[in-house]
């Protein structure tokens, strides 16, 4: 399986990259780690005219914190980089506790953040934890520049809210709340395959150990990252309880998720992986958020 | 389209090669080098049979570029040996039978090499979830794992 022909331009600076995208709009793929769109390619189900690297764009490859206490992180940085930073595992650890569900180490010494959240895969990890932890994606064009919530950025099935002309930069997460648990989990076939089904969460209490904030978003669960709102409003101003999960959980796996069902889980099947999922998530949170010292 | 010329260091040698921009490195290894212990599996990164090294680290070769590997180290079992031996993991591998066809053994002998570069003493679950991108369709898993770990062991007692 090899791609059909394409040309393919190695711009030298992110100005260059920008003006050649504006010219090329959408005859044009942006190449970044390619591990989702290089398999495309040799599938032939994408067949760009050009595709324009990335990987010389060290400004794009950068972890840090902000004045405003938002972690910054370049959407060229490599996945492994990102889950055996220091910084990270200590202000975004649900971003740390994820990554290594995302396929495999030789995928993830290539894969970028920022490839991952622009292909918009249903099925995969990180958009997930972009719309659980409110990150906002920092769109470039040549003339242009805005931050797009993630609320926003993910449109659908491999849909973003990019426009042909702009490139995805950098992606800000912020702070977390204080007193907040946070969890992943998720159920494939094999380490590394594609999730069936898979629940980030988040819960922040208040002084009395009421939950003040809670969210749900689910993995191949829908044609995007599905964002349980009911399941987590069903948390807000409660403790914790095991009725308390079961009932969220109940609304998000019967309610509100969307799954398709494919030849290795029904429907039913990845509702009920739902359900258990997100009492052992919240659970789990729930656990941190009550342990957690800030 | 055009080709252009790349410069590609491969097992320590430099190679001054002319190239199609859309060719996978692992199409240029294979038919351009010659070094067929890099093979296609899937083709779409599940099945870890052309893993190659990059400067150091285990990457899949059909979803990398040649364009894309100027001015790279890249390391291919064609590469290991030293003054005639074997590495150790190719000499733990034979030892302990870790392979039946062997079509998926370069990728795995790669990737125990990185792993062991990052962890020289890794436990049987960092072993395993490492692997995890390697299949071997005949199912000799328990005899990799342990040539892993027995060269694990062996530079611990160094």
């Amino acid at each position: 399986m090899k791609p059909a022909p394409f040309d393919y331009l190695k711009p030298a600076t992110l100005e260059e990259a920008l003006a050649i995208k504006a010219q090329l709009g959408e005859d044009a793929k942006v190449l970044a780690g390619g591990q989702s769109l290089i398999p495309t390619m040799n599938y032939r189900l994408v067949q760009p005219a050009a595709l324009i690297d990335l990987n010389e764009l060290s400004e794009l490859d950068h972890i840090h914190v902000d004045g405003e206490g938002n972690l910054r992180i370049g959407a060229m940085t490599r996945q492994r980089r990102v889950e055996f930073d220091s910084t990270v595992k200590k202000v975004a650890p649900l971003l740390h506790e994820t990554l290594p569900f995302v396929a495999h180490p030789q995928i993830r010494n290539r894969g970028t953040i920022g490839g991952s959240l622009v292909h918009a895969d249903p099925a995969s990890e990180l958009p997930v934890i972009a719309l659980a932890t409110g990150v906002r994606c920092r769109a470039k064009s040549i003339h242009t520049e805005r931050w797009i919530p993630a609320e926003d950025f993910f449109m659908g099935m491999f849909m973003t809210a990019l426009q042909p002309e702009e490139i995805l930069v950098e992606i800000s997460l912020p702070a977390m709340l204080s007193r907040t648990g946070w969890s992943f989990m998720e159920v494939s076939r094999r380490k590394g395959d594609y999730a069936m089904m898979g629940v980030a969460t988040m819960v922040s209490l208040d002084g009395e150990g009421r939950c003040a904030e809670g969210g749900l978003v689910y993995l191949n669960a829908g044609d995007g990252p599905v964002k349980a709102k009911r399941a987590a409003d069903v948390l807000k101003g409660e403790k914790y309880s095991e009725a308390l999960v079961e009932k969220s959980a109940w609304e998000a796996s019967r309610k509100e998720i969307d799954p398709f069902g494919s030849v290795h889980a029904s429907i039913d099947y990845q509702r009920h992986l739902a359900y258990v999922l997100t009492k052992r998530a919240l659970e789990r949170a729930f656990e941190r958020a009550q342990a957690s010292d800030i | 389209m055009t080709t252009h010329e790349i410069k590609l260091n491969v097992n320590g040698e430099e190679y001054l090669l002319e190239v199609a921009p859309d060719r996978r490195l692992l199409d240029v290894l294979r038919e351009d080098l010659r070094l067929h212990s890099v093979r296609e599996g899937c083709g779409i990164g599940l099945c870890g049979t052309c893993t190659i090294l990059v400067d150091g680290k285990a990457i899949s070769s059909c979803l990398m570029l040649a364009s894309q590997a100027r001015g790279k180290e890249i390391t291919t079992v064609e590469g290991l040996s030293k003054n005639g031996r074997l590495h150790p993991v190719q000499e733990a591998f034979i030892k302990h039978s870790a392979f039946q066809c062997a079509y998926c053994t370069p990728g795995f002998i790669l990737s125990a090499i990185a792993l062991l570069t990052e962890d020289p003493n890794p436990d049987e679950d960092t072993i395993r979830e490492y692997l995890a991108g390697n299949i071997c369709r005949c199912g000799s898993y328990l005899n990799i794992l342990e040539a892993v770990k027995v060269v694990g062991k062996e530079s611990r007692d160094e």
